[in-house]
């Protein structure tokens, strides 16, 4: 592999800047999050961690990004289906306004949804500071995660091998089950870790949504509070807790993807 | 085709746009309506105030430079990806993707924390006259934080898929690095990197946990668009509100629309 | 019993790729539908398949009207050119699928399945996934995944297209055995004569959506109806109005009666046989078959001039029976 930097000395200064870039941006910053967050000793972490806010709001997040994951996993194989495999006036407009939610700022997500799902509800449904709320902001947030993975593994599937099939006597669910979704389920499971991670430490939508009740004050959300409140420690330890929870799934769905990709070509 | 199978066909479909429908794009709707309800005259003298005005402009700078930082980043690091060796590519690539994994409110923090007083780099940086947080600074930095990965993601497999043999051929002919990069390298991930730009710029534009806790909200001075959105609806200006959030949307939008194209232009 | 095809049509847009076209196959037999591309007879056999609905037309399969029979009910096996192989799942899992989704007991299926195994040499390599298998060993997996549930007919789309020259040859030979002994119906799609005509009881010959001709492979080959039978499956001379093979182009020495002057322009060795490349004073330019042990009694060499004319040759009439002509015997 020949190297466009002049030899040796160019990939050796070219690692230098992308290390010192990262460091600085990235590492250097989270380092000085985890040393806070311990600077009191263990016990004083663990005390953060179990203060009644502080478990509420991680209960909460935690209950909240698990039925938002399962909800866009159908939800958005549904979709993607819908967008490869289906064709009617309008599905290349559709298909584009997935990514709105990628777009736009998280607060105006929250602003977006409380017009039509808040106190001045045109059709009657509010879910302001209420925990439906807070699911609805997350479903939202998360939507285009699993439709981006699965649609253009979709794109790719051999049909043949769903003709083979039908040839073989298996029924569209038959094929469903047994053919089509097995080889979807490394990218659902992908998205489904996006979605996760992302919901989990959500917060722009929410700032609105969720009023500053503690039934529904998510993780995010608490560690704002406690920061204007001065209590900096108590917000660093929870927020390495959700860091590594969020590490802890995206490796473990990147373990799993990895090996239902074992037969691939 | 059996009768069973065009029923499960448009009930799918059907599912699909109600999910759609009552989830996104009657919510988006709602927020053209609300934000003409007292006529354009009124949302438009809402979103030209001079805090308004100044809240954009902030945004859209911000973005600019992050934007542009990060794709020089973005690039050279894709470049070393690709076409160097070194041991800790693993490192390297967990790091970039990073920011996926991390709430902005934590993003806000870690900066907060380090360019603190108490900070390992803020003492120093305050005592020399260095202002970070709660200035432009430290907005900037949060905003690079969060929108890092995307045009090394995108460039990466670019660069893979177009292998070195036009860059090996450029060499043989007597082309330094620069020009080889300038000239071939370049040319060749120009849709990959505008792709890159484009999520990159969407996600810059709409930045708002970390950059809340980083900047101290000071209206008029620190408050981007998204904390402004914030500030008019906490004070039930809601027109205001509205209207910055339809402008935002409409950036949104016109993103979308970027992305659509630029998506299609890498396809291809 | 056997298929009826009769007066099937389809389109794809403007295009006709199926203009009513009827033919008739045996119970048992192995027939091949040979053609270029574009002729239809992919669309014609996924159309016996039920993969495609034809717009016209009647698909009779072992005397059952099957026209509007779901692809999963007409009991055929097909089998793809890229294999369609299942590969998220074993090659025992492949083979087995018709048989596990029809709920047969287990017994009964790795039974079956063995059998199959057996059948195609595949044994040993059961556990394995179709991606750590070589193109031929994925074709013949494909084939007794298709036999597994005993279907009426075996339809085969260019079934060794993807696959290696000496391959391709292989598993000619083993198709051909392999229906010896299991008797089904079988019809396969290639645009390969030579393949058609190594391995098919009867060959149908189609072109722009129509059937130009059907018959046993010699019929083809010594009583071609039309030009494009004749071009099509095999090497042909054009002179004027006359259609020639190349090894019925006699060479001589020396002037004879109906004779005409021409220039070797080039001789080629292919082996066994000579190519003996002609040029005529008109510029027109001919190419001759035979033997090298008879090129080289007669001495040919490049740039010799020498004397030829056809044994035997065809003449199409626009609108009658083809005729042929024949010198009288020397």
């Amino acid at each position: 592999m020949v190297a466009p930097l002049p030899r040796l000395g160019g990939a050796a200064l070219g690692r230098g800047l992308v290390t010192a870039y990262l460091s600085l941006i990235v590492l250097i910053p989270i380092a000085a999050l985890v040393a806070k967050s311990t600077e009191g000793g263990l016990g004083e972490f663990w005390d953060s961690l179990t203060s009644p806010l502080a478990v509420s709001a991680l209960k909460l997040t935690l209950i909240a990004s698990v039925i938002v994951t399962l909800v866009n996993v159908i939800a958005g194989t549904a979709i993607a289906w819908v967008l490869v495999r289906d064709s009617f006036p309008g599905k290349r407009i559709l298909n584009s306004v997935i990514d709105l939610p990628f777009a736009l700022p998280t607060v105006v997500a929250g602003i977006t949804l409380l017009a039509l799902y808040g106190t001045d509800s045109p059709v009657g449904i509010n879910v302001a500071f209420t925990r439906a709320g807070v699911v609805l902001a997350l479903l939202f947030v998360t939507l285009p995660f699993v439709v981006r993975a699965v649609q253009p593994v979709l794109l790719e599937l051999d049909r043949e091998m769903e003709e083979a099939a039908a040839s073989l006597g298996a029924g569209p669910l038959t094929t469903f089950r047994r053919i089509i979704l097995p080889n979807l389920t490394p990218a659902i499971l992908a998205g489904a870790a996006l979605a996760f991670a992302r919901a989990i430490g959500e917060f722009g939508s929410l700032v609105l949504l969720s009023g500053n009740l503690p039934r529904t004050q998510v993780s995010s959300l608490f560690i704002f509070s406690q920061i204007e409140s001065g209590n900096t420690s108590g917000a660093a330890a929870v927020s390495v807790t959700l860091l590594v929870i969020a590490l802890v799934v995206l490796l473990l769905i990147g373990r799993l993807t990895h090996w239902s990709l074992r037969h691939a070509r | 085709m059996p009768a069973s199978r065009t029923a499960s066909r448009l009930g799918l479909r059907f599912f699909a746009l109600g999910y759609l429908s009552m989830l996104l794009l009657i919510p988006v709707g709602m927020i053209f309506y609300r934000a003409f309800e007292h006529g354009a005259g009124a949302a438009w003298d809402a979103v030209t105030t001079p805090e308004a005005l100044h809240a954009f402009y902030l945004t859209i700078l911000i973005a600019a430079i992050a934007v542009s930082a990060n794709t020089i980043f973005g690039v050279g690091c894709a470049l070393l990806v690709v076409r160097t060796k070194f041991r800790g590519k693993a490192l390297l690539n967990a790091a970039i993707d990073l920011p996926f994994a991390i709430s902005p409110v934590v993003i806000g923090l870690s900066l907060y924390l380090l360019y603190g007083r108490e900070g390992w780099f803020g003492g120093w940086l305050l005592d020399n006259g260095f202002q970070i947080l709660f200035s432009l600074p430290g907005m900037v930095l949060a905003t690079i934080f969060v929108s890092l990965p995307f045009v090394v993601r995108e460039v990466v497999p670019v660069l893979h898929e177009i292998g070195d043999e036009q860059e090996q051929a450029a060499h043989t002919l007597g082309a330094n690095w620069w020009q080889t990069f300038w000239r071939i390298t370049l040319p060749a991930i120009r849709w990959g990197v505008a792709y890159g730009v484009v999520l990159a710029t969407a996600r810059a534009l709409g930045e708002f946990g970390a950059v809340a806790i980083v900047s101290g909200r000071v209206t008029g001075e620190t408050e981007t668009a998204p904390l402004w959105v914030w500030r008019e609806f906490g004070q039930f200006n809601l027109t205001g509100a509205y209207s910055a959030s339809l402008v935002l949307a409409m950036l949104a939008i016109g993103t979308l629309l970027a992305m659509n194209a630029f998506r299609r232009k890498e396809a291809a | 019993m056997g298929i009826s095809i009769e007066g099937v049509s389809k389109k794809f847009g403007d295009f006709v790729a199926l203009d009513e076209v009827s033919i008739e196959v045996p119970d048992g037999a192995l027939t091949a539908l040979l053609g270029p591309s574009g002729s239809g007879k992919s669309t014609l056999l996924r159309v016996i398949a039920g993969l495609e609905q034809p717009d016209g037309g009647r698909v009779v399969i072992s005397d059952r009207d099957t026209t509007d029979v779901s692809v999963q009910d007409r009991g055929v096996g097909f089998v793809f050119q890229h294999y369609a192989a299942f590969k998220h799942m074993t090659v025992l899992d492949n083979i087995a699928f018709g048989l596990t989704i029809r709920k047969r007991p287990k017994q009964e299926i790795e039974k079956r399945v063995q059998e199959l195994v057996r059948l195609v040499h595949l044994e040993g390599f059961t556990d394995r996934y179709p991606s750590q298998l070589s193109g031929g060993q994925r074709q013949r997996m494909a084939l007794a995944r298709a036999l597994a549930v005993e279907p009426k007919v075996l339809l085969l789309d260019e079934p060794f297209g993807a696959l290696d020259a000496n391959v391709r040859k292989e598993l000619r030979v083993w198709l051909r055995r392999l229906h010896d002994e299991v008797h089904v119906t079988t019809i396969f799609v290639t645009h390969d004569q030579e393949e058609a005509m190594d391995v098919a009881e009867q060959i149908v010959v189609m072109n722009e959506g129509r059937i130009e001709q059907t018959g046993a492979p010699r019929d083809l080959y010594d009583h071609p109806k039309t030009e494009f039978v004749m071009g099509f499956v095999g090497p042909v001379n054009r002179r004027g109005a006359l259609f020639i093979r190349p090894h019925d182009l006699e060479i001589l020495a020396a002037p004879a009666l109906e004779a005409e002057e021409a220039m070797i322009e080039r001789m080629v060795h292919l082996g066994f046989e000579a190519r003996v490349e002609l040029l005529l004073p008109d510029g027109e330019q001919l190419w001759a078959q035979m033997t090298l042990a008879e090129a080289e009694l007669m001495e040919l060499r490049d740039g010799q001039i020498v004397y030829v004319r056809p044994r035997r040759a065809k003449v199409f009439e626009p609108n009658g029976e083809p005729s042929t002509q024949e010198l009288a015997a020397a």
